[in-house]
């Protein structure tokens, strides 16, 4: 490759640079005053395309009519933007920020499921740019006329962007409450308006980003999620809230990717990698590096400490006679299931994918509830152990049972690895790197053709004769899932299991006698990616093929929705969210089209009316009751619990 | 003697963080153009009254009026905006903002019978900060942040101010500054409610004062008789 190409390539690099400081500074600025992070706003993005296209198609034929149609699709999604913020964001900016992940992941289904209703699943392809469909040539290369202009719109927003936040009042207001919202909420400023004026503008970005790639991309159902990953990782390593830091990692990425593109395969001791093929992975590389030595980003700085007092979680005790004896009969029950199947011949097939979901729920659990690491990345364990036993089987020929043990361990080797980089950090930031890992496992997968299958997966995963038959894997996949279970509790109630709820409780303390935290936190992680393992090895087996869908973003998120429904508080809950999530999605949502409108809704139903999970919510009403009591023995005027409830409402 | 005007009435305020009570029925009074002490020791419920007062504690029962008006449900920017202002404790400047930009945080419009502040009135009352307008809040002394937080509240054209600590982390010859500036905002007409643990400083500068214990009130009375009190000073405020 000649050094001209490469210059070209980098110079094309500073359009795609652009495009994605668009893409990612709306979401940097709505989480530094909101402390939202938005997972929706890829969809805003995707929005904006497909407006354009719809706009442009219609007013586009003139250059004024483009450029007026380009800026009318990216107010439109500022509109839409300022509805969602009004209507649902405002109810939960109080909620745990595990919740305001979950509910605008929410939003990403149901804004996909409109879009799919509004314009149907064909790609669309805008029309060009008026004047602007030429291209100039450079150093023998061309290079089109409307990436020129791209170009130049990047710069141009940062600058007015600064001045906007530098020399108005309102730019004033958004950096004093980037820094403390509720000092600025003292000192007499309506947050509420001043919210939604951000997450306005930010959309406006996100859909203005969106609108000017019309003539370039087209328009389809899978932007949402595309967008939403650059966006994290160019906010990740500018630093979260910081808009000179979306631009700077915004350039540092689309330069990357350009080297890749330019330099193309590169050979390494006889071994051949396929750069320009490797983006995704790069990208993701890049953040994980980044987030490991400079965990608040490039610019960015450490989040200020949250001022809300810290929530007592329940304890989790033991189970009780009871208990046990229900459990015992869950268990004969669930044996007796293969003599329905004369009658009922879907019931062993919905059970074993019951079994498995209950399998990956209480390991997501595991690290998530006692562990409090809110992973958004477990889907890459239940791939890992999928894949890896998938390809043990079908590359080396080894037998299914060896597969069955293999497998899981190279999830668990993924989490070893995973795991240790993740316990360094917490909250969203764990989030958001767990979720990037799970996205590099998918992304090799997804592009590595000859060795994954890429897109198209693996078929022909079958489990030995012995266990070929649905009744003999049933059993299969009941005794692995209740002794994974089994040991997974006793990891909780072991010495362990304290150490590790001691840790999410009071990390300081915790050290302070001895116990070395992040070591405990990063060997649950492990396990919890070893039972996850598990369930994706079960998975391959019983299905006979899979495809990267076993590692996508939704499978991870779906685990969230399995365990937060039961009850994150709870051992019980996982088991129970996981079975009736999969029934539900099993049974009702293969009805609908609008499957994931459906799933959305209910996810945002249940984030808006029981914010605290369903056990908090029992609780909390059980208090209100209490000091309603309380109030009305003493005489005095009621506004306790109410009055909370009340001034929580704001955001804060 | 004319009666005085009672401007804020706390009545019976429970405050709560998690599942832990910090606050014992309080219950006390602002007059107008009156400056009160609120005394007691470190986490007698001070800091914790005043932010219950303005809202900021999510969990509270009681009443509060201020100018006859129920304020206890709203939210805080609401209360700020009927004219109670807050100085908090730690000052919480904004670290980025100029002097200048944070002044404009704090701005609101005029109220006809409150006093009026500008930012050249504010640089008269505290000649450091004019001389530093453009200077980010980040880099300014313990002494120069709280008068800047001070000067924040004011430009909100309060009536009452809830005054934390501001004597706290500060020079000494800063802490006599501080109590020349708060007679002079008396004789503006504004009211104060002043979070307080040194006697010394209390008695240049307040009419009345209470005194805090475990988060309830245990004294109350004039400042001249609290100063002459040896034994209520040995019992609820040495250290």
């Amino acid at each position: 490759m000649s050094l001209s190409s490469l210059l070209i390539q980098m110079i094309s690099g500073l359009s795609e640079a652009s495009t994605l400081f668009l893409i990612s500074v709306g979401l940097s600025l709505i989480f530094g005053v909101t402390r939202i992070v938005n997972f929706a706003h890829g969809s805003f993005y995707m929005l904006g395309i497909y407006l354009s296209y719809t706009l442009v198609s219609r007013f586009g034929d003139t250059a004024s009519g483009f450029w007026l149609a380009t800026l009318l699709s990216a107010l439109t999604v500022a509109v839409i933007g300022a509805l969602i913020e009004m209507t649902v964001l405002r109810r939960i900016y109080h909620v745990p920020e595990l919740f305001q992940l979950l509910a605008t992941f929410a939003l990403v289904l149901v804004i996909s499921d409109a879009t799919l209703y509004l314009w149907g699943p064909e790609e669309l392809l805008g029309p060009r740019a008026p004047g602007l469909s030429g291209s100039i040539s450079l150093l023998g290369h061309r290079i089109p006329q409307y990436d020129l202009v791209l170009m130049a719109i990047g710069p141009l927003i940062l600058v007015g962007l600064y001045l906007m936040l530098n020399l108005t009042r309102w730019g004033t207001l958004i950096r004093a409450a980037t820094q403390d919202r509720e000092m600025v909420g003292a000192l007499g400023i309506n947050q509420h308006w001043l919210f939604t004026g951000v997450f306005a503008l930010g959309c406006f970005l996100a859909g203005l980003g969106g609108a000017l790639q019309g003539p370039r991309v087209p328009a389809n159902l899978l932007l949402d999620i595309e967008a939403i990953g650059t966006a994290f990782v160019i906010v990740v390593i500018g630093g979260m809230g910081s808009i000179t830091g979306a631009f700077v990692a915004s350039l540092l990425i689309a330069q990357i990717k350009a080297l890749c593109y330019g330099i193309g395969t590169l050979t390494f001791f006889d071994v051949v990698i396929p750069l320009n093929q490797m983006t995704l992975v790069i990208e993701f590389l890049v953040m994980a590096i980044v987030l490991v030595v400079r965990p608040w980003g490039l610019l960015g700085r450490a989040l200020p400490p949250s001022r809300q007092a810290p929530q007592s979680e329940p304890m989790l005790t033991p189970a009780s006679k009871g208990v046990r004896w229900f459990g015992a009969l869950i268990a004969l029950v669930l044996m007796m299931v293969p003599t329905f199947s004369e009658s009922f011949p879907y019931l062993i097939t919905l059970s074993v994918d019951m079994l498995i979901a209950v399998l990956f729920a209480a390991s997501l659990h595991f690290i998530m509830g006692p562990g409090g690491l809110h992973s958004f990345g477990h889907a890459a364990y239940f791939g890992l152990g999928a894949y890896g036993a998938g390809l043990l089987v079908l590359m080396l020929g080894l037998p299914m049972e060896l597969a069955m043990i293999l497998g899981p361990l190279v999830a668990a080797l993924g989490a070893l690895v995973f795991g240790w980089f993740s316990v360094r950090l917490s909250g969203v930031y764990l989030a958001m790197l767990t979720l990037a890992f799970a996205q590099i496992v998918w992304s090799v997968i997804y592009q590595w053709n000859g060795f994954t299958g890429g897109s198209n997966g693996l078929i022909g995963i079958w489990p030995s004769d012995w266990l070929a038959s649905p009744t003999a894997f049933y059993y299969l996949t009941l005794a692995s899932v209740i002794i994974s279970v089994l040991l997974l509790r006793f990891g909780l109630f072991a010495p362990f299991g304290f150490a590790l709820r001691a840790g999410r409780d009071s990390a300081l303390r915790a050290e302070a006698i001895g116990i070395n935290v992040k070591r405990i936190q990063w060997y649950a992680f492990t396990i919890a990616g070893l039972f996850g393992g598990v369930a994706g090895t079960l998975f391959a087996f019983s299905k006979g093929s899979i495809s990267p869908e076993v590692i996508s973003v939704s499978r991870s998120v779906d685990g969230l929705v399995m365990v937060l429904l039961g009850g994150i508080n709870t051992l019980s809950g996982p088991i129970a969210g996981a079975s009736i999530f999969t029934l539900l999605h099993d049974t009702v949502m293969r009805e609908t089209t609008y499957w994931r409108a459906v799933l959305g809704l209910a996810v945002l139903t249940l984030v808006i009316l029981f914010p605290t999970g369903i056990v908090g919510s029992a609780q909390a009403i059980g208090e209100r009751i209490k000091s309603h009591l309380l109030n009305r023995q003493r005489g005095g005027q009621l506004n306790g619990a109410g009055n909370a409830q009340q001034s929580g409402g704001d955001p804060r | 003697m004319k009666p005085i005007q009672t401007l804020l009435e706390v009545n019976d305020l429970n405050a709560f963080y998690g599942r832990a009570q910090i606050l014992f029925d309080v219950s006390l009074k602002v007059g107008r153009g009156e400056v009160v002490a609120l005394m007691g020791r470190n986490g007698a419920g001070k800091s914790t009254t005043m932010k219950t007062i303005m809202g900021l504690v999510e969990r509270r029962t009681g009443t509060v009026r201020f100018r006859k008006e129920a304020i206890e449900r709203l939210a805080p920017f609401r209360i700020c905006q009927r004219g109670l202002g807050f100085v908090p404790e730690d000052r919480r400047i904004f670290t980025d903002l100029s002097v200048m930009e944070n002044l404009e945080v704090g701005r609101l419009s005029e109220r006809l019978d409150a006093p009026y502040w500008d930012e050249n009135k504010l640089f008269k009352l505290f000649p450091n900060l004019g001389e530093m307008p453009n200077r980010p809040g980040g880099q300014m002394s313990g002494g120069e942040q709280q008068m800047l937080t001070i000067s924040r509240t004011l430009m909100g054209n309060p009536y009452l101010v809830l005054l934390d600590e501001p004597s706290e982390g500060v020079a000494p010859l800063i802490v006599e500054q501080m109590a020349e500036m708060i007679v002079e905002l008396k004789k503006q007409g504004l009211s104060v409610l002043l979070s307080e643990q040194n006697i010394h400083f209390a008695k240049l500068v307040s009419d009345r004062a209470y005194i805090l214990e475990n988060g309830q009130v245990r004294y109350q009375g004039s400042m001249r008789d609290l100063a002459a009190d040896e034994v209520t000073q040995q019992k609820y405020l040495s250290v």
